[in-house]
């Protein structure tokens, strides 16, 4: 059995849903921004799936969306450079990383 | 030349002269006081040869503006008798005035501004005389207006000047209103605003007499503004702000007479509505016995003459109220011109070798020390208080007595309130020439002061002639067709002779050796309190709006544009700030939620 878009397509939301309930659910927040760097990649997966499946007339794949996975690689690869920073700082400001005990910015 | 170009030659002279100096006159002083003189002179010699023409009743006008439904706004000029008398007065005094100003004004500041007001003045005076509709009357009657308004504030850097010629222009405007709304009644009358027109169709309207009536006196509050009657007179005596010639020829000729002239271009019409008349009679009566009160507690020299110059107005209103024709009015306006003007120029002359101290408890004993100006204040005194008896008299002898003779005739109570007023007349003037002129000098100035240059004497000269002589008989008969009423008792030429001389008698005997003002009277001192009465409503409507104003503005305005929205901002964010928990795990269930809710909102539709 040759895999279908629609594979891949319930891998990336099996992968999205993961992510989305690891960073709601989870209280470490660098396992948060692990899944979000997860749900990124779901992201990625499906976009890499619909290039794969849209060919156009001469056969090639549609380069639009392997074009925006790269673009989206490369902006995690900032995203994970400043977060992480940001939570070593926080870790030095607060020594914990769990986020129950971030809870000063509240009214 | 002749007769039908003349007029437009004589009214728009002084205009020309006017604008010329505007542009080019602040580069020389001859040349602004020289082209404003020349233009005067032109005036007054082709209104001299003007009035031995023969009567011109050919229609002399234009179509200015046409308006849809048949109305038509022309722009011509009348040359009948009343108006060729009021060119000669006008452009016979303006010319001496003018020339006056020379001297006068010589060290003042605005010289071109000066003589660029007064060819103005000029001008929209001539205009009044001869327009041959009411809307051009009173188009001419607005420039007055702002020609006063531009020379009463000459010195407008002084705040008395500026609030003067303000008031002078808010007053009139208040008269000026009630002269449009009577314009306008008239022309849905008679569907015209020309006065032949007008006055062919007035017969005819009889039947509404109350009608023409409110009209008539709705036309007579424009007099009753620019001719400075009760209550609209306050601004008379302030204007005494301005210069001097400027007070002269406001009082003598220009502004103040066009509202007596009005009336005298406007008498065919009232002469077919009694009650209008009536009224006139009333408003002018009180006017001069009222302002004759005033006058005779003031100060101020110029402020004197203000007063006896609004009395003289009453007088004159008086007399359209009660005589059969406008002659009677207007021959006193011819003569009080003259003698109204000598006065002002003798005050004039007097300020200046005063170095311009005007209160008259400050001088003293200046007969000597100027001579000319001292005979010339005499004749003006004895003709504005008519002196004379039987058949010789100063100007203001006859023309004064004729309109109290008619008054008498008419309305015995008038009358009598009208011979009362000559008494004051005399008690005023005569205080005020033996305050100034006889007595004992009461300041270091008074001691020192000398004669006026001769370019001021001589005008005081020209002018002391005519209010000498212009009410004798046989000069009457050149300008003026006036009758004497029949029924009245001999007994009134004996009690004017009384009231003058026990007018004057009292003044002699109160102020000869006076220091001080020996009577104080504060009714009169503080004119009957109308002013203050004014100030006050004024203040009281003024302060009272601006208050509802301010209420409105802050709770009103404040309440829609401020208040609301920003309590309504704080409410909002106030219940907002509640999702605020700090859990950054709910915010991305709050994130997720809406990004949840989007997509349902996109793919569900």
């Amino acid at each position: 059995m040759t895999p279908t878009l629609a594979h891949y397509l319930i891998v990336s939301g099996v992968l999205f849903t993961i992510g989305l309930a690891g960073v709601m659910l989870r209280r470490n927040i660098i396992i948060i921004f692990m899944c979000l760097e997860l749900m990124l990649n779901a992201a990625n997966l499906s976009l890499v799936a619909f290039s794969r499946y849209n060919l156009s007339m001469e056969g090639m794949p549609n380069y639009n969306g392997q074009v925006l996975v790269f673009f989206i690689i490369t902006v995690a690869a900032a995203e994970v450079a400043v977060g992480l920073a940001i939570i070593v700082a926080l870790f030095r400001a607060r020594q914990t990383t769990h986020v129950e005990d971030l809870d000063r910015m509240k009214f | 030349m002749n007769a039908a170009t003349v007029p437009w030659i004589i009214l728009f002279t002084p205009l020309i002269a006017a604008v010329v100096i505007l542009f080019f006159g602040k580069y020389s002083k001859p040349f602004s006081a020289g082209v404003a003189i020349g233009a005067a002179l032109i005036c007054g010699f082709l209104s001299w040869w003007l009035f031995g023409q023969p009567d011109a009743t050919v229609a002399n006008s234009f179509s200015w503006l046409s308006l849809p439904g048949g109305f038509t706004i022309p722009i011509g000029v009348t040359v009948d008798h009343l108006s060729k008398v009021m060119l000669v007065v006008v452009n016979t005094i303006a010319p001496i005035v003018f020339i006056y100003s020379l001297g006068y004004m010589a060290h003042e500041e605005g010289y071109w501004r000066y003589f660029a007001g007064l060819s103005l003045f000029l001008f929209s005076m001539l205009g009044i005389v001869l327009a041959d509709n009411f809307l051009m009357m009173f188009i001419f009657w607005e420039l007055v207006g702002v020609s006063s308004y531009i020379l009463i504030g000459h010195y407008y850097s002084k705040d008395s000047a500026a609030d003067a010629s303000k008031q002078a222009f808010l007053v009139n405007r208040i008269g000026d209103f009630g002269f449009m709304l009577g314009i306008l009644t008239f022309w849905g009358l008679t569907g015209s605003v020309v006065f032949s027109e007008i006055f062919q169709k007035i017969p005819a309207l009889e039947t509404h007499g109350l009608y023409l009536a409110i009209a008539c006196v709705l036309i007579f509050c424009g007099t009753v503004g620019k001719s400075a009657q009760l209550p609209l007179h306050v601004w008379l005596p302030n204007s005494m702000e301005g210069p001097t010639p400027v007070s002269s020829l406001l009082h003598a000729a220009t502004m103040v007479a066009a509202g007596v002239y009005m009336l005298a271009r406007f008498f065919p019409v009232l002469e077919h509505v009694p009650d209008a008349r009536l009224v006139i009679a009333w408003v002018g009566g009180i006017t001069c016995l009222a302002a004759g009160l005033m006058a005779t507690q003031q100060n101020d020299i110029k402020r004197i003459l203000a007063y006896s110059t609004i009395s003289q107005l009453g007088y004159m209103v008086l007399g359209v109220g009660v005589a059969e024709t406008w002659d009677v009015p207007m021959f006193h306006l011819f003569t009080h011109a003259f003698f109204k003007c000598l006065l002002f120029l003798c005050a004039g002359s007097v300020i200046v070798s005063m170095h311009h101290e005007q209160d008259i408890w400050k001088m003293g004993a200046l007969k000597n020390k100027m001579p000319f100006t001292f005979l010339c204040t005499i004749a003006g005194t004895l003709a504005l208080t008519g002196f004379g008896f039987g058949s010789f008299g100063f100007s203001g002898f006859y023309s004064k007595d004729l309109i109290i003779l008619w008054a008498l005739a008419k309305s015995p109570f008038l009358g009598w309130i009208a011979v009362l007023t000559a008494g004051l007349t005399a008690f005023y003037m005569f205080r005020l020439l033996i305050v100034v002129f006889l007595s004992i000098p009461r300041s270091e100035e008074a001691k020192k002061a000398h004669e006026s240059p001769l370019i001021m004497v001589i005008p005081l000269i020209l002018l002391a002639l005519p209010a000498i002589g212009a009410g004798w008989p046989f000069i009457e008969h050149i300008f003026f067709k006036t009758t004497e009423p029949t029924d009245v008792p001999h007994i009134v030429h004996f009690a004017l002779l009384a009231m003058f001389l026990g007018g004057a008698g009292l003044a002699w005997a109160l102020y000869a050796r006076a220091v001080k003002d020996p009577v104080f009277i504060p009714l009169f001192a503080n004119r009957l309190y109308i002013d203050y009465l004014y100030t006050w409503i004024v203040k009281v409507f003024h302060d009272g709006l601006a208050w509802l104003a301010g209420w409105a503005d802050r709770w009103i305005v404040d309440l829609f544009v401020a208040q609301i929205p920003s309590k309504l901002t704080w409410a909002c964010g106030y219940v907002m700030r509640f999702l605020q928990i700090g859990n950054i795990q709910a915010y991305a269930f709050f994130f997720g939620a809406g990004v949840v809710g989007l997509i349902y909102l996109l793919i569900a539709r």
